[in-house]
Formats: C-alpha cells, sequence, structure tokens
C-alpha cells in the first residue's frame, strides 16, 4: 500500500499535472497537483488583512503594560488626544462598560475559575504587553508617536513566574480566587496494581518550555462599519468561530457582523483565538464610524500572540523486565498564563488520551492541573497537548529501553498494538481505527541505515571520539480530525466538531465549492478542487473554492487540530454525492429512463448498457434553463453537506534522527532525519511532504532552539527574533521522507491529516538523539531547548564518559530499579540558566533493589 | 520634507516623505506596492526583501530617503508580461511556499545569491538563504526551488539583471 515519495516521481506527476483545465479522466486524488494558490503568492497579488486600505481609514496603536503585575492607579490621555493626527485615545476605563470579557470556550470541569479577561486592562495588569491604551491614528507613524504622550501610574505587584512556587503556600495571588484554575483527573484500569511490585519504576520530570507560535504574518485587524453593519477583517484561522464569539462578547448581533480571514499568512493554533485587539477594533469603528486597522510588531506579536506548550510534565512508567509497559502515571502542572482564553485549559487534554502513545498498556492514571501565572496565556500550538504527550511517554521508554539495556525500537516493538490488532481499544477509551506500526517503524530503519549508524556510534564511544553520534527514535500516533461533537460534548467543549461545505453547479458547468475550513497554507484550494474533480468527474481547473468569509461561507468550525480534509474534505465529497443524486433524476428524465438505470461515470450520466448520457455540464445548463425538469424537482443541483465524524483519525509514523554531539563545545548538529509516516490515504503527495517538513523544522525548533524566556519579574527578554530563534535553512539538514498509507476507516477517504504530525514527532526524537549520545557520560536528560551551552554544561558536570560503548549499555540483569531523581525544572530564566538541581522534589522513589546503575549519574537525570 | 525621486517597477515616483520613513512603508502605504510584506521590526526575517539598484535589500531596514535616486524592484514587478521568473516558476514547481509570507522576499534573496553563485550546492544556498526565515515550509523545497532555477537560468543562458532596463 505504500508509494514511493521520491523526488523524480514527483517530478513526473508534476510535469503531468500542471495543465490546468485538461479534460479529468485519470483520477485527481493521489495526484502531486502543483498549488492553485501560489499565483497570487509568488507574484505578489496577496490580500494580507494589513494590505487593505479603505477610505478614511484610520491606525490603532495599544499601549502595553512594562510589568508583568500591577495595579493601575492613573491613565492621563490628554497629552496624547493633543497630539497631531490624533483622533481618540482610550483607556481601559473608557471601554469598561461596553468591552466585555474575552471569550474561554472550555471550561473543562464544573468547578474550574474563568477570570473575568477584558480586552483592555481597566484595574489590573496581570502579564507584561497587556494592553492599558489604545490611540487612534490617521496613520500608523502618528499613532505610534501619541502613545509615547500617554502617562500611566502603576502599583507594581508582585509577579508570580513559576508554576511550581504559585501552588505553594503564600504565593502570590494572579487573581483573588488563587492561582489553580483547575485540576482535571482521568483513569483508565487499574494504575495501583500496575505500580504495585512493578519489577521496573520508570520515574521522570520534563519541562515543555514555553513557546512563541510565531507565524510569519503578525497578527492584524480592519474593522469597519457602515452604521448598522459590521465587517472585521482579521489574520485568522477561524472566521465563523470568531463571529460568534465576537457578537457573544461585543453585543453586534450575529447577523449584523460578517468576519473576513483574506489571505494569511500561517498560524499554527495561534490565530486560533479571538483576540483583545479584534473585540477592540469592533469597539472602536463603533464609537468612530470610520474604519480603523491594527497591524502588530513582531515585539508587540512575541509578547502578546498567545504562546504555546509550558507544562510540566511528571511521568511514571511501570514495567516488566522483559520491557512491557504495565502502566503510566502522568501528573501535569499546566501553565494558563494570566488569563484563560478560547482553548487554553482543554489543551492539555488533548494530550491526556495520548499518554499510551502506540503501546498496550493495562493501566492510566492522569491528572493536570491548570495554574495562573502572570505571563501572556498559553493556547494552541501545532499539535495542541499531542505534541507534549508523546515527548513524554517516547523520553520514557527511551529511559526504560536504557535502563534494560536493550535497544529503544525493540522496546517499542514489546509494546506497540500489532497491524493484526486494529481496531484497537486503547487504555484511554479511544479507537484506534487502523494503522500498521511494523511497517512505517521497518521502513524508516532501512531508509535511515539504522545498523549501520548504530555500528558507527559504538566505534565512536570505543575510540572516546570527543565527538559522539546519538541515534533517536519516536513512534507516534496522535488524535486528528477534531472532533466527534459528542466526545467535545463529553469533554465540556463549548461547540462541535463538524464541519461544511456547499457545492453549486454553475450553469457553465464550472463548480464552486465553498468550505467551513479556513486555510492559511494548507492548499485546500487545490486538494479540495482534486476531491470534487474526482467526485463530480469535471476538470480540476474547473473549481473554484469559496472560503472565509461569513458572508461567503456562512457555516463553518474553520481550521486546526488536523482538522480540515478529515472533517471537511469529507463534507465537500457528501455535498458532491447529493449533487450527483439531484443529476441524476434530471438525467433520467431527460433520457426518459428510470433513475435506477441511471449510471454514473467520468462526469457522465448514462442510461445502463447504451452510450446514451448526459454530462453532468449539460444537466447543470438544463437545470439552469429548467424548461423541463421532471414533477417536483426544483430547478437546481446544488447541495450542502455536513459531516461529523463518529471517531478521531491515528496518522502515525517512525521518525529516525541522527545527531553529533560535540562533547567539547555542546554543538549539535542533526546529520540525518528519516520520517517515514502513514496519515492514511493521500489527496495531495507534494502537500502532504510539505507538511511534514514543515513540522518536523518546528518540532526540531523546539528541540533545539525555541524558548520564551522571561525574567524573575516576569518580562519577556526574547521579545525579538534576533532573541527567539525559529530555524534557518543554515539551522536544518535535508530531510528523508516516505509513507506508508494505511487508510482510516472513520471517512470514505480514508484520510487521516497531516498537519500536525511532524510537530509532533521530532521533538523526542531529536531530544532521545542527543541523550542517546550522551550516555556514555551517564546523561539521562538535556532540558529543551537543548542548546550547546546547555549541553556542554550536562556534559561538563557529568564527568568523564564511561569506557567503552559498554557503558551505555545498562546492565540489564543487574538493576532493577529505576534511575536517579528526575531532571529538574529550573526555577530561573531560560538559556542562560543551567539545568540545575531539583527545586521540586523529584519523585525518587523506586521501587525494587537497585542502586542506580552504572552509567546513571546520582545527581539527577538532568546531568 | 525631503523630496526623493525612486523608481519601483518600472515607474517613476516623485514624493515628499518624512525622513524617517521606511522604504517598506513607501512601498506598501503610499505606493500600494503590498506585494511585498512586512514579518519583523529588526530585519532578522527578509520577507520584505527587494531588488535596490539590482542587489537585495531588506526594505525594512532601509529609509525611504536613502532610496532617492533607486531603481527598486519588487515582486510585483519581478514578472515580464504573463512570463514569471525561472525563480517564481521554480518555487511553484517544487511546493516551495505554503503560507507564502515570507515567499517574494525568499525569492528575492534566492535570485541574488543566484548572482552570486549561479550553481550553488545545497549547502551554499541553506547558508545563503539564513537571512530570510520561512516556518512553514522547513527550507527543503526552498533548497531544492533554488537550484531547479539556477539549472534553468544557466540552461536559457539567463544572467538576468533584476532592475527597471
Amino acid at each position: 500500500m505504500s508509494e514511493q515519495l521520491d523526488a523524480g516521481l514527483i517530478a513526473e506527476q508534476i510535469a503531468e499535472s500542471d495543465q490546468l483545465g485538461e479534460p479529468s479522466g485519470a483520477h485527481e486524488v493521489g495526484r502531486a497537483r502543483r498549488r492553485k494558490e501560489d499565483a497570487r503568492l509568488v507574484t505578489g497579488r496577496t490580500t494580507w488583512t494589513d494590505n487593505i486600505q479603505l477610505p478614511g481609514m484610520l491606525y490603532m496603536a495599544f499601549l502595553r503594560s512594562p510589568m508583568a503585575h500591577a495595579r493601575i492607579t492613573r491613565v492621563d490621555t490628554s497629552a496624547a488626544r493633543a497630539r497631531p493626527g490624533v483622533v481618540a485615545v482610550y483607556s481601559g476605563r473608557d471601554l469598561a462598560d461596553e468591552q466585555g470579557s474575552l471569550p474561554c470556550a472550555w471550561p473543562v470541569t464544573e468547578d474550574i475559575v474563568i477570570p473575568d479577561h477584558p480586552p483592555m486592562a481597566v484595574e489590573e495588569v496581570r502579564y507584561a504587553g497587556e494592553a492599558v491604551a489604545c490611540v487612534v491614528a490617521t496613520d500608523r507613524y502618528k499613532a505610534a508617536d501619541a502613545l509615547e504622550a500617554i502617562e500611566v501610574d502603576y502599583e507594581p505587584l508582585d509577579a508570580v513566574v513559576d508554576m511550581t512556587e504559585a501552588l505553594a503556600e503564600g504565593s502570590p495571588l494572579v487573581h483573588e480566587s488563587g492561582n489553580r484554575a483547575f485540576t482535571w483527573k482521568f483513569a483508565g484500569g487499574d494504575i495501583d496494581a500496575a505500580f504495585r511490585d512493578a519489577p521496573v519504576v520508570i520515574e521522570r520530570t520534563y519541562v515543555q518550555q514555553r513557546l512563541i507560535p510565531t507565524a510569519m504574518e503578525p497578527r492584524a485587524v480592519v474593522a469597519t462599519t457602515d452604521g448598522d453593519g459590521f465587517t472585521l477583517y482579521s489574520a485568522t484561522q477561524i472566521p465563523h468561530v470568531l463571529r460568534v464569539m465576537l457578537a457573544l462578547t461585543t453585543g453586534i448581533p450575529e447577523h449584523k457582523l460578517r468576519v473576513v480571514a483574506p489571505d494569511v499568512g500561517g498560524g499554527f493554533g495561534s490565530k486560533l483565538q479571538v483576540t483583545a485587539e479584534e473585540v477592540l477594533g469592533l469597539l472602536v469603528t463603533r464609537r468612530l464610524g470610520k474604519p480603523v486597522k491594527w497591524t502588530e510588531s513582531r515585539s508587540e506579536g512575541n509578547l502578546t500572540v498567545h504562546h504555546g506548550r509550558d507544562q510540566l510534565q511528571r511521568i511514571s512508567l511501570a514495567a516488566e523486565r522483559d520491557g512491557r509497559v504495565r502502566g503510566v502515571r502522568v501528573d501535569l502542572l499546566a501553565d494558563m498564563g494570566a488569563y484563560l482564553m478560547l482553548v487554553t485549559p482543554g489543551i492539555p487534554l488533548l494530550g491526556a488520551f495520548m499518554y499510551n502513545g502506540i503501546y498496550k498498556i493495562d493501566a492510566y492514571d492522569f491528572t493536570c492541573t491548570g495554574v495562573f501565572t502572570t505571563k501572556m496565556p498559553t493556547d494552541a500550538y501545532r499539535g495542541a497537548g499531542r505534541p507534549e504527550a508523546t515527548f513524554a511517554i517516547e523520553r520514557a521508554v527511551d529511559e526504560l529501553a536504557h535502563e534494560l539495556g536493550l535497544d529503544p525500537v525493540e522496546v517499542r516493538r514489546r509494546n506497540w498494538i500489532t497491524h493484526q490488532e486494529f481496531p484497537y481499544d486503547t487504555i484511554c477509551g479511544l479507537t484506534y481505527d487502523s494503522g500498521n506500526y511494523e511497517a512505517a517503524t521497518e521502513k524508516a530503519l532501512a531508509l535511515f541505515g539504522y545498523d549501520k549508524l548504530r555500528a558507527e556510534q559504538s566505534d565512536r564511544r570505543d575510540r572516546r571520539d570527543p565527538v559522539q553520534l546519538g541515534i533517536g527514535v519516536s513512534t507516534y500516533t496522535e488524535m486528528c480530525g477534531l472532533a466527534p461533537s459528542r466526545v467535545l460534548g463529553s469533554l465540556s467543549y463549548g461547540a462541535g466538531g463538524w464541519e461544511h461545505a456547499s457545492v453549486r453547479m454553475l450553469p457553465t458547468g464550472k463548480v464552486e465549492v465553498v468550505t467551513g475550513t479556513s486555510p492559511h497554507g494548507q492548499g485546500h484550494e487545490t486538494a479540495w478542487s482534486q476531491i470534487v474533480a474526482d467526485a463530480l468527474g469535471v476538470p480540476f481547473g474547473d473549481v473554484a473554492v469559496l472560503h472565509g468569509d461569513t458572508a461567503i461561507s456562512h457555516k463553518g468550525m474553520d481550521t486546526y487540530g488536523s482538522r480540515s480534509l478529515v472533517v471537511g474534505g469529507v463534507a465537500v465529497l457528501a455535498a458532491c454525492e447529493k449533487v450527483k443524486d439531484k443529476a441524476r433524476l434530471i438525467a433520467a428524465h431527460m433520457l426518459e429512463a428510470s433513475a435506477d438505470d441511471i449510471e454514473f461515470s467520468a462526469g457522465s450520466f448514462t442510461v445502463r448498457g447504451t452510450a446514451e448520457g448526459r454530462t453532468i455540464q449539460e444537466l447543470a445548463l438544463a437545470t439552469f434553463a429548467a424548461h423541463d425538469l421532471p414533477d417536483g424537482v426544483e430547478p437546481g443541483l446544488d447541495a450542502d453537506a455536513t459531516f461529523d465524524p463518529d471517531n478521531f483519525s491515528f496518522p502515525h509514523g517512525t521518525h529516525l534522527c541522527a545527531v553529533e554531539v560535540d562533547t567539547e563545545t555542546g554543538a549539535c548538529a542533526i546529520r540525518s532525519y528519516v520520517a517515514v509516516d502513514d496519515v492514511g490515504s493521500v489527496v495531495n503527495p507534494l502537500i502532504v511532504e510539505g507538511q511534514v517538513h514543515g513540522g518536523i523544522a518546528q518540532g526540531i525548533g523546539q528541540a533545539l532552539f525555541e524558548e520564551a524566556v522571561h525574567d524573575t519579574e516576569g518580562n519577556l527578554l526574547t521579545t525579538t527574533m534576533a532573541d527567539y530563534l525559529i530555524p534557518t535553512a543554515a539551522d536544518l539538514p535535508d530531510f528523508t521522507t516516505d509513507r506508508t498509507e494505511t487508510p482510516a476507516t472513520s471517512n470514505p477517504l480514508g484520510v487521516k491529516g497531516v498537519g500536525e504530525a511532524g510537530t509532533i514527532a521530532s521533538t523526542p526524537a531529536v531530544v532521545n538523539a542527543i541523550v542517546d549520545a550522551l550516555r556514555p557520560y551517564g546523561v539521562h536528560d538535556v532540558r529543551m531547548p537543548c542548546t550547546p551551552e546547555r549541553i556542554w554544561r550536562v556534559v561538563s558536570e557529568a564527568g568523564p564518559p564511561a569506557s567503552g560503548s559498554a557503558a551505555a549499555e545498562a546492565p540489564a540483569g543487574a538493576s532493577a530499579g529505576a534511575s536517579a531523581e528526575a531532571p529538574a525544572p529550573t526555577s530561573g530564566p531560560g538559556p542562560m540558566s543551567t539545568p540545575g538541581p531539583a527545586s521540586t522534589p523529584g519523585p525518587a522513589s523506586t521501587p525494587g533493589s537497585g542502586s542506580g546503575e552504572a552509567t546513571s549519574s546520582s545527581e539527577g537525570g538532568a546531568r | 520634507m525631503p523630496r526623493i525621486t525612486v523608481t519601483v517597477d518600472g515607474v517613476t515616483y516623485e514624493e515628499e516623505v518624512e525622513p524617517r520613513l521606511l522604504l517598506v512603508h513607501l512601498l506598501r502605504d503610499r505606493l500600494g506596492k503590498t506585494g511585498t510584506p512586512v514579518g519583523c521590526d529588526t530585519s532578522n526575517c527578509g520577507a520584505c526583501t527587494v531588488m535596490l539598484d539590482g542587489r537585495s535589500a531588506k526594505s525594512c531596514s532601509v529609509l525611504a530617503v536613502q532610496a532617492d535616486g533607486s531603481d527598486v524592484v519588487t515582486i510585483e514587478g519581478l514578472a515580464r508580461g504573463d512570463e514569471w521568473h525561472p525563480m517564481q516558476k521554480a518555487f511553484h514547481t517544487e511546493h516551495a511556499l505554503q503560507c507564502g509570507y515570507c515567499t517574494p522576499g525568499m525569492i528575492m534573496a534566492a535570485i541574488d545569491l543566484l548572482r552570486d553563485d549561479p550553481d550553488p550546492s545545497e549547502e551554499a544556498v541553506r547558508e545563503g538563504l539564513e537571512g530570510n526565515l520561512c516556518r512553514c515550509t522547513g527550507y527543503c523545497n526552498i533548497v531544492r526551488a533554488v537550484r531547479l532555477a539556477a539549472q534553468e537560468m544557466a540552461q536559457a543562458g539567463e544572467r538576468r539583471e533584476v532592475r527597471t532596463p
């Protein structure tokens, strides 16, 4: 079932597939069509929100809090109002009566604390960067100038930066109600039995550092009104959800509010939000009756685009001596930041069902506590909960392998669900419908040259080469296709997970497809056209895909969670089927045959056993004329469909990473990276490969480069792209990608989703590789991002390597105990801090008798 | 206010500008050349790269007054009529863009790279484009596109100056 994704094949497919408008004979689905979207993007004919200029447009700029936590005692805007070109200046108090509270749509528990979240701070600021005043002026320079003339007096309050300290007795409070937002528990099987007398227990703590999503297009908002209705243009992933939420927040009736997502330059979850600036843009245009625009600077965005990750994960794994995992226990602290935004509390829950990974586990226990701190709120970032879960289980499984002296691939093999066992009901209550972990892993191992690299590693260890080779494995699955509405309901989410599509047959036989998904780089216009071309038998070039404007696409749930194809693409297909059902009746009437005798193939409806037929284009024109339709049949072939999946989809794959780590300098270079993903059936292999590439790069970014760093006062130190480092071309290798193809059984396209796969898989693959390289030094962990300085410190504090390759092999028979204490989170800020001694009590107790084995440092896993 | 004369994509403009006005804001806000986007405020991302007198320049790092008397080519002026520049074609062919926000700058930087090194190795492309950030593609297909364009341009004997003739 697998299809080699080699460059030559793709080039051939491209060559034959780029003639738009050719008659559609062969299947479109599966072809490496070049994208329709590209023409405007490579020629600069784009519609980014900041491009929009409307007559009389005014520009907004925000004054933002320079303190993480303070009481606002005075805001004086009078001098700013007198500046040239300034039309209005507003403080939070000026807008207090109408600004409402930014919504949280995911109250995960009944007793969750959802604090009031004014779009503009009125009495208190709770993170550095929170808006405290707003200037509206005739150009963007004048607006920025006038900010300097606003006077604000703050009474400083204590910052709350560290989650563990936030929960300690006597901590300063972010909100009067306390720093605990919620505690959510989930369990399956008998966890006590799993850990009771377990021969091996691995206990680790991992730090999922705070990340800044960094879509290349900064956020921008344009709001305008004709005095009755309002239009909001926004660089958003979610025009439909946004419209509902803004109507509820601002009181503008939903039918008077149109939301448009023009060309949107990436999101990665960061534009899955209802932002303060969107609400304030509407309020200002309502007050002034003029169009207003706001575009953030990158520095402003690093402060105020919601952040991602920021979890402290304690994971315990009970296993048999042969490596089979009995149970997994997870205790999670999740940093909410200062407020709960659209889906903030739900992010760790999306990971809660994934800590079992691809493994058969008897018992599971999960607790997550959401913690308030005086930092920018966290929310969805590519993978949203699932990368965190996958990282923890894949790191822990590697630790288990090391503990037992087994190859990490072998430990995985002993635990994973075999392909004969699908559908498989997991301990987390999910039904994995399909997959073949063996096939993906075998293919990855072969492409990687696993045995050869292991031999080289052994040689380097024997030679005590200062540049050590590490090999990292990551076998992942994820729950995609968000989401079955019933499941979302059971998790207290505020909306459903369906998707909508309309297909319109135009009189000339061309097709308009309206989708509720909202692409921002994914290529839906191309992929949806391929689906429709096959379903209706029309040329690929005859299909236009409309999206991202609630006046055109009135109904949808938008784009995130690897859902667009799996839910939205299936809705498109379902609408096509309805079009054909209508066309069949009209064809039967025109051909004077029974509808049961009409066959459809390649765009033509024919009478069975004859050559007599009508094309779908002829039927579209006949329906438009409507001169001779069967009785009771409406003149129209158009159809709507709304698809609500019964189950999630479960892409999976095996990623292998080889790194060279210079133990003398801490420098780390990825030498090779192989990804074999199974995303089910593939609509467009070119787009799939691109998603995998980009996903891997982002996951590598977390592993090696990226971290939002705050000082002890809660100030963000990484406010620019010079400080917050996303990978450059020179930082990354070429990736070897391939696929296996096990169709999903939960949808008629057999697709599983691919948007998040690479990011989920790559972070643990890279960190596993680095730790693997440093095993001879007794290293158990390197905290992310694994910067040269961190690696160097870990190595230099670990002491000389144990001798030879044997050092990296744990004496499997000698020790039943788990390794030493968990690596500790640092309490201080970022890259400059060393992975220090435990500031939280490490779960050091290990059943069994083992003293730490020879290669395991007793000073804590982080070194 | 200083008065400047600047040619952008073959059209000559005379503008009165504040001395502090950035070239990219002149292009976008005054001349309507919105094909060139802004991705950061520290000249790290390269999204705003244009050709300034035939060499790539980050237009957020150039004052409009500094461009007085200069020739600017943006992504909007790169094609000849309906015929795309080989770099534009190569980005399309190799799927070297997803959201497309970095693409104008990436294409301009890549063209300038080939001017210095008409047949760059993979490593040379990666090093040469270090000043242009992309968050979508992982750069693999961008590297392929640049090398494809290099081949195409070599075969066509193309030594094309990207400036107004």
